[in-house]
């Protein structure tokens, strides 16, 4: 009983560690606070679910799915660099609007997928539990990220974030490199959100909702726990992330704590992670401790 | 080699009060020239060079580099042909990326960016070298993040970024103004060394008078948006600071008032 729980726990939190690296992507290392994740989690679910539900191949759905999530941060970047709109701002419109599209491409509030094929099905077929299709999913995304992030696009798009300026003055044009980034950003998140529909067997248009906060508790707990220098390291910290605020939320379950609880709680740790550096500096003020150097973004 | 006639840059603040940056400016650049640039604050100095390599708009006018029209480019598209180092060290590098990222994003500012490695074996010994002639000891940290880097190390790479593909054009507004004075000697020396093994086309400038008359072969005067002098060597080697402020005083009826302009 337990044991299953926690292999759930665990599959949940490799299903989510591709939504959060997703956010890893815009928040720390395009440094663009983008909230289209709450609109393009579900939309991935939206798409591969119909496509699903209307007999279509768990695969193509899937692949679908990417692919408007990538239209989707394309949206919001469209919106930031073309429109000049506020990066917070185009996130929340394309958001909003996909409850819109969402609904649409459903037909109707929730799609249930009990007894149709999925990935998940094709892979309990052939003996092998959901985690294994995560891992590897996530694993092989992971992989591919670090690599990509050191070709030189994947330069260009961390410099970007770093310094705009300075990578313009080497040619670079920056409001191409946010496109990238937020469409392969939310092409990630769309994928997650697709593989957690098959996974619970079912979309629904309100699944989204808290989506960017948990992303953002994963990185934020992966960077605090894995501080080696270097990007796979930085990608394993999001993985490692993910996986112990999936665990943290099992525990606060177990705890007795009620599921409609949960977003608050994920919330006030976020809020708790971010203000980190404020509460140890004012305790270092009074306390007369040394004050701990400032870090280094990592990478 | 750079062209600019009848430039004109008005900026209008917030209040809707326009402010004339440049006004009319005409400059002949050959290839090769060094021309230092001083003048008082709010005279136009930063926005000439901004507008050379792109950064703003102009309202009126016309820049040629190389014979293209660049006037409309936007700026990371005449980015190849520019070098830049500004005063504050850390606008010129990514802090977050290494030295030798940083340096690899420099030196393929000529060609489209691709799904390869960013940093080569061959692009590392190549960095490694060019890092050792900076005299830093550098070339044994091409991993470490520039951020880690002492304000006057930073701006010995960014000089070094701006240089590395050999631009047409290479663009220094006050970069040893924010260095401490051993430090800024040693970036100037730098400046020299590598403009002249590469003979490159500078515009650079300075607050420092005396910098202004060592350095290169040609200084401009500007002033509220206008050029007011060009000196050119043989008469401008025969000049001192002196001579300079008599110059400016002699054109504008006033002193040359700065606070920032070093007189001795
Ligand atoms: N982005 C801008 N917006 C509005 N006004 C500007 C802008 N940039 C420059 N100016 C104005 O244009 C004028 C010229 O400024 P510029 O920075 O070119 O002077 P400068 O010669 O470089 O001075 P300094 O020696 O102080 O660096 C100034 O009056 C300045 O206030
Ligand atoms: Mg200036």
């Amino acid at each position: 009983m337990l044991l299953s729980a926690l292999i759930g726990t665990l599959e949940q939190g490799l299903v989510y560690g591709i939504m959060a690296l997703g956010v890893y992507i815009t928040y720390r290392i395009l440094h663009f606070a983008d909230l289209t994740v709450d609109g393009s989690f579900p939309l991935g679910a939206a798409v591969a679910a119909r496509f699903i539900a209307d007999g279509g191949s768990p695969l193509m759905g899937t692949v679908l799915a990417m692919a408007a999530g990538m239209l989707a941060g394309l949206t919001t970047g469209f919106l930031n660099t073309k429109l000049k709109i506020s990066g917070l701002l185009s996130g929340i419109l394309t958001m909003t609007a996909l409850y819109s599209v969402n609904l649409r491409i459903m037909g109707r509030a929730n799609i249930p997928l009990l007894r149709k094929p999925t990935l998940v099905s094709w892979f309990g077929e052939r003996g092998m539990a959901p985690w294994v299709l995560f891992l590897i999913t996530l694993v092989l995304i992971k992989l591919l990220l670090d690599l990509f992030l050191k070709t030189e696009v994947g330069f260009a798009i961390r410099a970007t974030g770093d310094n705009e300026q300075m990578i313009r003055s080497c040619g670079v044009n920056t409001d191409g490199m946010k496109l990238v980034g937020l469409g392969l950003a939310n092409c990630l998140v769309a994928l997650s959100g697709a593989l957690v529909a098959q996974y619970q067997g079912f979309a629904d248009v309100g699944m989204g909702v808290g989506t960017v906060v948990a992303g953002l508790a994963s990185v934020i707990a992966g960077q605090a726990l894995v501080r080696f220098p270097g990007l796979g390291w930085a990608t394993t910290g999001v993985i490692i992330g993910s996986l112990i605020y999936r665990g943290a939320i099992f525990a606060a379950l177990r705890l007795g704590l009620a599921p409609t609880d949960l977003k608050l709680i994920t919330a006030v740790l976020v809020v708790v992670a971010l203000s980190g550096p404020v509460w140890s500096s004012s305790v270092a003020k009074f306390g007369g401790g040394k004050r701990r150097a400032t870090n280094i973004p990592a990478a | 080699m750079l062209r600019i006639s009848q430039l004109r840059k008005v900026f209008a603040n917030g209040t809707g009060v326009e402010m004339t940056a440049l006004d009319n400016i005409s400059l002949e650049v050959r290839t090769g020239d060094f021309i230092t640039v001083i003048g008082s604050n709010g005279a136009g100095k930063s926005t000439l060079l901004n507008v050379i390599a792109g950064v703003y708009d102009v309202d009126e006018g016309e820049i040629w580099i190389d014979g293209v029209n660049v006037t409309n480019q936007p700026e990371y598209r005449r980015a190849h042909l520019i070098g830049r180092v500004f005063q504050d060290p850390m606008i010129g590098t990514a802090a977050s990326m290494t030295i030798e990222e940083n340096l690899a994003m420099a030196m393929k500012r000529c060609s489209p960016l691709r799904l390869a490695p960013g940093v080569t074996p061959q692009d590392r010994s190549r960095f490694r070298e060019l890092l050792a002639v900076l005299g830093l000891g550098l070339e044994d940290r091409l991993q470490e993040p520039v951020g880690l880097l002492s304000g006057g190390q930073r701006q010995a790479l960014t000089l070094l970024m701006a240089t590395i593909s050999n631009p047409k054009l290479l663009l220094l507004d006050e970069h040893t103004a924010a260095l401490d004075p051993k430090t800024g000697e040693m970036i100037g020396e730098l400046t020299n060394k590598i403009v002249k093994n590469r003979e490159l086309t500078v515009l650079m400038v300075t607050h420092d008078l005396r910098q202004a008359l060592e350095f290169g072969n040609r200084t401009i005067m500007m002033d509220q948006g206008q050029i007011i002098l060009d000196l050119r060597d043989p008469e401008r080697a025969a000049m001192t600071v002196d001579d300079l402020l008599d110059q400016f005083e002699a054109v504008r009826g006033k002193r040359l008032l700065d606070d920032r302009v070093l007189l001795v």
